[in-house]
């Protein structure tokens, strides 16, 4: 099956798979950082009481969950330039990804916040704790608790949606699979590759998740 | 000029919903087979053969630790060199079915593993074969806290569909990347892409939500 696994042909093309790993890291942080902004934002108009923050905040969410992230690249890549806005595709890109994680960072955070029960917050009253004492003892390590290892497992989900880019042409890992593939005609090679690099950061990415959720969620004394 | 892009679209809408009709097909195909072996593998995993849990465990961290695109080129491109030939939609199906197997897998060993181990006994005890405690016993309670997540999961696979339009099936996505080369309008392209999506997609999402808000009770 994968008898003539030509490795040197890997070693020969790892400056380009390494500068591909390079932009990966690159537009995900970015993507992640912006994500959060969008997020934070988003999640405090879908929970405020004015209905004209609200309302544009529940649509924005909605149809960034409902439609495919493939869909939204291809809706900025091609209609961004028919508004007279060119930028090159790693900006569409990451404004992409910034969108698509922004609506689901929102629901995580909202999901965080209502997880934090009014009377948490009485009790803190009633035992004399101040503002900063209540925030520092009560609430905050149950919010970040419960929005923590979410949070981690979106940020994998990105780094995996990044790799879409590759159809608008950003050099990121899965584009150097392709243009090796098209170069040398070696897919086996190129793809399980690319699949080795995406597990690595996968597993990184997945036991600081897990590490977060066994320190940070919140266990009710039994 | 707007209008005129506007009614060519009108004028190519059947080829649109030729698309969706390719896109639902792909979905439900591949949510039929993804339930019925995610299911098995789930059962599997919560099972106590060593061996079987690794393996399933190497492939569950296999597909949720590679992007779906890789996982297309993967099957498209490297299967034929092992000297499986597949055309472009058996090939996206059987990339849909590893990658939605794995996730809905994934699920069914942790709402297993929330029945509490007395049950399993108490299907022992009363003399129950281990296929009918897991029919009458510990599937129908496992089924509360799989469902919610399970339809999460469909809206996933549904979204992912869009994804096969790389190797060239013709599915919605695809309809719109062929049309927006002769009708240089992506905003609308695309708009009308992303809604018929959204009709597909969104009755599902909100069947999910009240899933999860009936089954927290």
């Amino acid at each position: 099956m994968l008898d003539d696994f030509n490795f040197r042909i890997i070693f020969e093309y790892m400056p380009l798979f390494l500068t591909g790993l390079r932009n990966t890291f690159f537009i995900s942080i970015v993507s992640i950082m912006l994500a959060l902004m969008t997020g934070t934002i988003a999640c405090a108009c879908r929970i405020s009481s004015i209905k004209l923050l609200r309302y544009p905040a529940i649509a924005y969410i909605e149809i960034i969950r409902s439609t495919p992230l493939l869909v939204q690249i291809y809706f900025l890549y091609f209609g961004l330039p028919t508004l007279g806005v060119r930028v090159p595709e790693i900006q569409t890109g990451i404004i992409a990804l910034m969108l698509n994680s922004g609506a689901y960072i929102a629901e995580i955070i909202r999901a965080g916040i209502t997880s934090v029960d009014d009377g948490q917050i009485e009790a803190g009253v009633s035992s004399g704790l101040n503002y900063f004492q209540r925030m520092r003892f009560i609430i905050l390590p149950q919010a970040l608790g419960a929005t923590v290892p979410p949070l981690l497992g979106q940020s994998i989900v990105l780094v995996k949606d990044s790799a879409l880019l590759s159809l608008i042409s950003v050099m990121e890992l899965t584009r150097c699979g392709q243009t090796m593939t098209s170069e040398r005609f070696m897919p086996s090679e190129a793809f399980l590759t690319v699949a080795f690099f995406y597990m690595c950061i996968y597993f990184c990415l997945k036991s600081l998740a897990d590490w977060s959720q066994k320190k940070l969620i919140f266990r009710e004394a039994y | 000029m707007m209008a005129f892009y506007f009614s060519r679209l009108v004028e190519i809408f059947p080829f649109f919903l030729k698309g969706l009709w390719m896109t639902t097909q792909i979905a439900f195909i591949s949510l039929f087979t993804c339930t019925i072996l995610g299911f098995v593998l789930g059962i599997l995993r919560s099972g106590k053969n060593r061996i079987i849990k690794w393996l399933i465990g190497v492939y569950v961290s296999f597909v949720r630790g590679t992007p779906f695109v890789v996982q297309v080129f993967i099957v498209f491109f490297i299967l034929p060199e092992w000297g499986i030939q597949l055309k472009a939609f058996p090939a996206a199906l059987l990339a849909m079915g590893i990658m939605g197997s794995a996730f809905i897998c994934e699920i069914v060993s942790g709402g297993i593993s929330a029945i509490s181990k007395g049950q399993w006994e108490a299907g022992t005890a009363s003399g129950l074969t281990l296929i009918q405690q897991l029919r009458l016993v510990i599937i129908p309670q496992a089924m509360k806290v799989i469902l919610p997540p399970l339809v999460g999961q469909y809206v996933l696979l549904i979204k992912d569909t869009s994804v096969v339009s790389v190797i060239g099936v013709m599915e919605l996505t695809r309809v719109g990347w062929v049309t927006v080369m002769r009708i240089p309008e992506g905003l609308m392209v695309f708009s009308l892409v992303g809604a018929l999506y959204f009709v597909i997609s969104y009755p599902l999402i909100l069947l999910s939500n009240y899933l999860e808000r009936r089954m927290a009770i």
